[in-house]
């Protein structure tokens, strides 16, 4: 009995509902020769119908298997005898909860599997077993409820199509209102995490702190694993990464934009800036294969001949992929501002007498100057919080230093390394990747917020 | 001119001065354009570079080495007894036959080293290859056949060239020994390339040789499926409503800064979100295109209503003044009229927003896609894996014969973006109205 089951059922009985309601428009009118003493059309009446059966029996649905499991799970604790239970925290209650569930449903467990834990899987799989059906049950019979509800007020009078545009309304609205929800979600969830870590982790160690090394100790006198949070070496090596990729973007990026946009016959603009996007369309984890596999190597073979010590996982490799990546997205945005600058102001130039790289660096360029700033603060935080190519092509080690040739960790690494693998929910291991998350959402806000504001502005001047 | 002028020397005309200069601001301009000119061979140079290596490291790939072997079903070893009874035949050591057809090619092998050496050359997916073929066909049991046989990696690329043959023997993985029985073989033309369907059908493995993409393939249509399902009617709906309906107030001032905000944040804060709240709270069950595809959807929602706004905008105001003035109602004249004319643009919209979600891979991370998962998934709860996360595992594993087959997984997955971006643009031409 899946619950995929029950969806295609409920689709199923809202079609039937369409049509059944229909059927009832058309008779209460007296036939269809009568059709028009109804307020609406006939089908608005099948859709009132079929939004009365499905809407609730879908909420219904939605609630019933988000809280299915919670409810079971609290029944099952408190069943279980209380000797098992005592003294534990709440960590060991939760694996115990895990194990049951594992056990119930075929999986492995950690530990040995003791009668009690055995019984508490059974009678998990049971109460699992008997709300399935009762779900199935009560979802149908509020889907058939709701369609007995439209038959009742199915009449010639009643304004079918302005209560169906009203539940329409009404779901656009929640739907719009879901990206308001998404950035609340970020928010609070990385903040609330982040909250819980600030309290066992001081925020000036972690934001001034010069130590990174969040290995928490397994047994107290383990040595270097004190478990240091302090992300000032995850900046720098961002920055850096950061530094390295704009050099590569904003130089080639802005050139082309500038050759795209003032120089390049027709055709070849019409080829060359569709195969350019394509830079942008590459999925970042090829960049970062590309990176780790021909570049990083490349790099080290080209420093050793030079006689200089690259490490293997260089911050110049990461940085120059991460650059090629961002090319296109510098080169279309200051394509954009540099097409918006007036021709007039073109024309004012070459009647002056200006070439035109006299015009392009004396006037657009100046012209253009708060767009061009614009897309470039846009690109920064595209680098900072880019991280399949710094995972796969940057190291894990967190150092410090200008030496592009050293390996160094970024913000988005540490994020990734922290939160896969085997992990504890509790552990400020696991939480510091949240508080780095939100520094990251900060940093990278606040740079948006400033660009497009930046390039609105710009946009409205000469409008 | 100052300094001309201090001389005594006759006024110079402003024209002079204009045309003595011009040569090096001709120059200058020339260079100016030279610039501008490398600049976009560079970056087309490195897409060239780009799609050269991944394609030049990854062609290989669909070819994989088959050794050919007399391979007897001697009744003895698999089913002494003469039951034919299934649970014989699955249990049967279908390995001492392999070990057996070796003997028989090889039979001056006798070291006990060498014999595994030599058995190692065949991957070890070959014994249930073997039971396969026996279980298919029990009447195999008695006769002779020449099979051909997977490969292990390091057979299969050191036949493709991948393993330098004249290195010096230590820094090899194949020694000189195991060096001579492949060209041995390879001179009784017992060594053949074919075509590598394991790669299409298989889900991942530890062995390079026997692992395939068909798992994330799946997985990554699964999870593409339910993120067209969750955000296209979503976006459209927004949309629609931002556009169409909307007061203008501070409420959609906000949700507008928002909607543009979101398509800048980083795809990793997308995936704490989906960790904290889809797994934290709500119980997603972990590693299932369930939740990649909730926590895609969030990501590809602003790129949809982005698209999707813009194709609203431009329908001509006509339409909807028509459509209201033979009395339709706001809703009637949207749905009815707007709607299908901007369907076009949001169907590209939607076509590259989707393309954006399958080449996604850092917020899959988070949640769990980065599971070791061998079987092919089989719904939209099973746990599995996406391509570009399969990708990203492949690249780290330290068998050269990875290498090739993460190019080709590239390959595939390019192969799929420029599907869809072609469709996309294919729809924008074919539909395209100016009105």
């Amino acid at each position: 009995m899946h619950s995929s089951t029950l969806l295609i059922v409920l689709l199923g009985l809202m079609a039937f509902a369409y049509h059944f309601g229909r059927k009832r428009a058309i008779s209460t009118a007296g036939g269809v020769a009568r059709i028009s003493t109804l307020h609406s059309l006939p089908a608005y009446y099948g859709l009132y119908a079929a939004l009365w059966a499905g809407i609730p029996a879908l909420l219904l649905m939605g609630l019933w298997i988000g809280f299915q499991n919670e409810i079971l799970i609290s029944i099952v604790k408190s069943e279980l005898p209380p000797a098992i239970l005592d003294g534990m925290s709440s960590g060991q209650i939760g694996l115990v909860v895990n194990d049951i569930k594992n056990l119930a449903s075929g999986a492995i467990v950690s530990g040995a599997v003791t009668p009690e834990m055995q019984a508490a899987a059974d009678r998990y799989t049971q109460l699992d077993h008997i709300a399935r059906w009762a779900m199935w049950l009560a979802v149908l019979a509020l889907a058939v409820g709701g369609m007995a509800y439209a038959w009742a007020k199915t009449k010639p009078t009643m304004r079918a199509r302005n209560r169906v545009e009203t539940i329409f309304m009404v779901i656009l609205v929640i739907f719009s209102s879901i990206a308001i929800l998404t950035t609340l979600g970020i928010i609070l969830s990385v903040l609330f995490e982040s909250l819980r870590f600030f309290q066992s982790v001081s925020p000036l160690d972690f934001f001034f702190g010069t130590l990174w090394s969040p290995q928490t100790a397994l047994r107290a006198d383990q040595v270097g694993a004190s478990g240091a949070f302090g992300a000032v070496p995850l900046f720098t090596g961002t920055l850096m990464v950061s530094a390295i990729a704009m050099l590569v973007a904003v130089p080639i990026g802005l050139m082309s934009a500038i050759y795209l946009s003032e120089y390049a016959p027709r055709n070849v603009r019409a080829y060359a800036k569709p195969t350019l996007e394509v830079l942008a369309g590459v999925p970042t984890v090829v960049y970062g294969f590309f990176a780790a596999l021909t570049v990083a190597p490349v790099i080290r073979e080209l420093g050793m001949s030079m006689g200089l010590n690259v490490a293997s996982e260089s911050a110049l490799a990461a940085g120059l992929v991460m650059g090629i990546m961002i090319i296109p997205f510098v080169s279309s945005l200051s394509e954009d501002v540099i097409n918006a600058v007036p021709q007039a102001m073109r024309d004012g130039s070459y009647a002056l007498g200006a070439t035109q790289s006299e015009t392009i660096r004396r006037v657009i360029i100046p012209a253009a100057l708060p767009g061009i700033v614009g897309g470039i603060l846009l690109a920064v935080s595209r680098a900072i919080g880019e991280t399949m190519i710094v995972v796969m092509a940057a190291g894990l080690a967190a150092n410090m230093t200008a030496n592009p040739l050293d390996s160094v960790t970024t913000v988005t690494v540490q994020i990734v390394t922290l939160l896969t693998g085997d992990q504890e929910f509790d552990s400020p291991k696991t939480m510091a990747a949240f508080a780095l998350g939100l520094t990251l959402f900060v940093v990278t806000l606040t740079l948006n917020v400033i660009a497009l504001q930046i390039v609105r502005k710009y946009r409205e001047q000469y409008e | 001119m100052n300094n001309a002028r201090a001389a005594g020397a006759p006024p110079q005309r402003t024209i002079d001065i204009v045309n003595a200069s011009l040569k090096r601001r001709y120059a200058k301009e020339r260079r100016f354009r030279l610039l501008g000119a490398s600049a976009v061979v560079l970056g087309l140079l490195f897409v060239a570079l780009l799609f050269a290596d991944i394609v030049g490291k990854g062609y290989t790939a669909f070819q994989q080495t088959y050794i050919q072997m007399p391979i007897t079903f001697d009744a003895s070893v698999i089913d002494p007894e003469g039951t034919r009874s299934p649970e014989t035949l699955q249990r049967a050591n279908y390995a001492a036959l392999i070990r057996q057809g070796q003997r028989e090619i090889f039979p001056d092998v006798k070291d006990r080293r060498a014999t595994r050496t030599l058995a190692s050359m065949i991957s070890v997916g070959s014994a249930s290859h073997l039971r396969d073929m026996v279980i298919a066909d029990p009447d195999l049991i008695g006769t002779t056949r020449e099979v051909w046989l997977l490969a292990d990696d390091d057979i299969d690329m050191l036949v493709k060239g991948h393993i330098d043959r004249s290195a010096p023997e230590s820094d090899r993985r194949v020694k000189d020994q195991t060096v001579g029985w492949v060209e041995r073989l390879e001179s009784e033309g017992r060594i053949e390339k074919r075509f590598n369907t394991i790669f299409f059908t298989h889900g991942t493995s530890r062995e390079p040789e026997l692992a395939g993409i068909a798992g994330a393939l799946m997985g990554s249509f699964y999870t593409l499926a339910l993120t067209l399902l969750f955000s296209f009617p979503i976006g459209v709906g927004a949309a629609l409503y931002l556009e169409e309906f909307a007061p203008k107030n501070r409420w959609t001032d906000l949700i507008e800064v928002n909607i543009n905000n979101l398509a800048a944040v980083p795809s990793i804060v997308f995936g704490l979100l989906g960790l904290a709240v889809f797994i934290g709270i709500f119980g997603v069950p972990r590693s299932t295109p369930l939740v990649a595809a909730l926590v895609l959807s969030l990501m590809t929602l602003p790129t949809i209503i982005i698209a999707s706004r813009a194709a609203l905008k431009s329908v001509p105001p006509s339409i909807r003044e028509a459509a209201l003035g033979v009395g339709a109602s706001p809703l009637q004249t949207q749905l009815h009229h707007v709607l299908p004319l901007a369907m076009p643009g949001m169907l590209t919209g939607t076509i590259i927003g989707m393309a954006q979600a399958l080449g996604e891979t850092a917020p899959l991370l988070m949640i769990g896609m980065i599971a070791f998962i061998v079987d092919i998934p089989s719904g939209f709860t099973s746990p599995s894996t996406v391509l570009p996360v399969q990708i990203f595992l492949w690249a780290d594993s330290p068998e050269r014969a990875f290498v090739e087959r993460t190019s080709a997984a590239i390959m595939v997955l390019l192969a799929f973006l420029i599907l869809m971006n072609l469709t996309a643009v294919l729809l924008r031409r074919r539909f395209e109205r100016r009105w």
